[in-house]
């Protein structure tokens, strides 16, 4: 989860009586505290985040494979991943995921959202149980899910022949792999999106909804001129952070494909790949290459979601 | 809002209540039933006789116990530095003047963007330089400190009229004493709404105990849970009731503490 709307660090606010930091000596006192509440973060963040980040970009340009000598290959591992096949394929499920997971678990969690906000009864009920898939971890997620799944002894299955539907084999059968693992990804998103947008939805002031039905504006008028508009800054962040964390999808994968490899060719994830490569096959560059591509490509995405908020977000 | 209308809504909300709970409801039934009856078509819905002893079973046939207790330690572990370290920085973010604060600060939004998997593999090859795989200090140490929990105890701590840091420091308190004194115990909600996050990422978390991790004594119960897909075969009983135990303990702490879970996941989700 990450904050999107960034304030600036404060100005110290100037009329605030500051008597014991006017002196000199006060602020080298300040400073040394300052830097010394600050240094174990730093040093955790420093060592095992952002110069791994700053190593994995030069791993990238390499051919290491953890052991033996480190030769520069230029631009190779990112020339390679071109033609890889893997990559490509990883990459498309990826995007296929994303572009499936986002807006289909967003939409239904705004449903979702908008009706409990309706204020029925037992609406913290209903919250309640919307959110257990998003505490469970996702490990045991994929297999719950593995297991519904089961061509034959699954509940799926049984559930459609019992109403005399097709009974496709869902994770096996590579046409619908995919789809299998998009349905849970949605499943298990939905909880999460709502918590936020009915929070955001309970800060509409109830004015706005009076003032709208005094001048006789329907349902659907209210939700798509007030509702939508006012929501549209929770909707952002649901957006932006789903977006993020499809394009990151890889426990699912990994659970429920069992390491397949017929199964992983409808199914590999870009994480996967990145995992794959490094952990499996140790070639370290071309998975920093890969994990290089996926920060990049997360990056734009979040910069065009940040130009595109202002044609369509409300503050 | 007409009865009819009412009714419409409890529906539509009830069918995706069940559709939410029915996968759990599954587990826990498949759970209790026997290998053989597991493996029936079409499948029964209640066991015909409650197999309690499959949970007994994971126990006996697996090291859970101690998978149980990895999971607790590194949650623990993870959630208390991050408590600690994160509340340190913020409060100097949030309160103190220093030279490179703003610096500081840019840096920090800039590893909050990072999507963890970049530094998967320098600080997996790291963390083998140092001799660290396959120990808690693998499990622990590289999270123990968030930029992302910094920055929402800032957004706390900046809640907290500055005056009285002020006043306690025209009073001659020192910097930790104000910190200690004033701003954390302010700040128990924020506090309790991070401990969640972390709670709820180091307790699921699957990506680092898998690559930092290889014996089965420093196995947590994300990595068990994984793994018995392909060690049970295809004895989901056995599988759903190990699943069943490993999700338990963050329903019931969810279901304990929902008022904060929900309130700190919308925090995040509001403008700051």
């Amino acid at each position: 989860m990450r904050e999107i709307q960034i304030r600036a660090p404060e100005a110290a606010p100037a009329a605030a009586p500051r008597a014991a930091r006017r002196t000199p000596r006060g602020r080298t006192v300040e400073m040394w505290w300052a830097y010394a509440f600050v240094l174990p973060a730093f040093i955790v963040l420093g060592v095992f985040h952002l110069l791994p980040a700053a190593a994995s970009l030069a791993i990238s340009f390499t051919d290491w494979d953890g052991l033996s000598e480190i030769h520069f290959a230029g631009w190779d591992n990112y020339a390679v991943l071109l033609s890889d096949d893997n990559f490509g394929k990883a990459g498309l499920h990826t995007f296929l995921y994303a572009l499936a997971v986002v807006p289909i678990s967003v939409g239904l969690a705004t449903l979702v959202a908008v009706l409990l906000n309706a204020g029925l009864k037992g609406q913290a009920f209903y919250r309640t149980v919307y959110f257990i898939p998003v505490v469970t971890m996702s490990t045991a997620v994929g297999l719950i899910w593995k297991w519904l799944y089961n061509s034959e002894y699954g509940p799926i299955n049984a559930a459609l022949g019992f109403l005399h539907l097709p009974q496709p084999n869902w994770l096996s059968d590579s046409r619908y792999t995919l789809v299998s693992i998009m349905i849970v990804g949605i499943w298990a998103a939905i909880g999460h999106h709502m918590i936020i947008l009915l929070a955001g939805l309970q800060g509409i002031p109830q004015s706005f909804y009076e003032a709208a039905s005094i001048d006789g504006a329907g349902k659907l008028r209210t939700f798509f001129r007030i509702t939508l508009p006012l929501l549209s800054p929770s909707l952002f962040f649901v957006v932006t952070t789903s977006v993020i964390s499809s394009l990151q999808l890889f426990d699912l994968v990994f659970v429920m494909t069992g390491g397949n490899p017929a199964l992983l060719s409808s199914a590999r994830s870009v994480v996967f790949n990145v995992y794959e490569e490094g952990f499996v096959l140790f070639r370290m560059g071309t998975a920093s290459a890969q994990a290089v591509v996926l920060f990049a490509v997360i990056l734009l995405l979040t910069v065009v979601q940040l130009k595109l908020q202002k044609r369509w977000v409300h503050y | 809002m007409t009865r009819l209308y009412r009714l419409l809504l409890h529906i539509v909300l009830a069918a995706g209540a069940l559709l939410m709970a029915l996968p759990f409801l599954w587990m826990v039934l498949t759970s209790l039933k026997t290998f053989a009856e597991s493996m029936q078509a079409p499948p029964t819905l209640i066991p015909a006789s409650w197999q309690f002893g499959n949970y007994a079973k994971v126990f006996e046939e697996t090291d859970f116990l101690r998978y149980f207790g990895n999971t607790l330690l590194l949650t623990v572990v993870k959630t208390a530095g991050q408590l600690l370290f994160c509340s340190m920085a913020a409060f100097a973010f949030a309160t103190m003047r220093f030279p490179g604060k703003n610096a500081l600060f840019l840096l920090l939004l800039s590893v909050m963007m990072l999507p963890h998997q970049i530094s998967l593999i320098p600080t997996f090859l790291l963390v083998k330089e140092l001799h660290w795989l396959d120990t808690y200090y693998a499990l622990t140490v590289p999270g123990l400190a968030s930029a992302f929990g910094i920055f929402l105890l800032r957004q706390f701590f900046l809640s907290i009229p500055a005056e009285l840091g002020e006043a306690a420091r025209v009073d001659g308190a020192s910097f930790p004493r104000i910190y200690a004194r004033v701003y954390l115990p302010l700040s128990a909600p924020g506090l309790l709404s991070l401990s969640i996050f972390v709670v709820m990422a180091a307790w699921n978390d699957f990506l680092n105990p898998l690559v930092m991790t290889s014996s089965d004594e420093m196995r947590t119960l994300s990595l068990a849970v994984a793994s018995f897909v392909g060690e049970f075969s295809t004895d989901y009983p056995l599988m759903m009731a190990a699943a069943c135990m490993a999700v338990l303990p963050l329903i019931v702490l969810f279901a304990a503490l929902q008022r904060y879970f929900i309130q700190g996941i919308a925090l995040t989700g509001m403008k700051s």
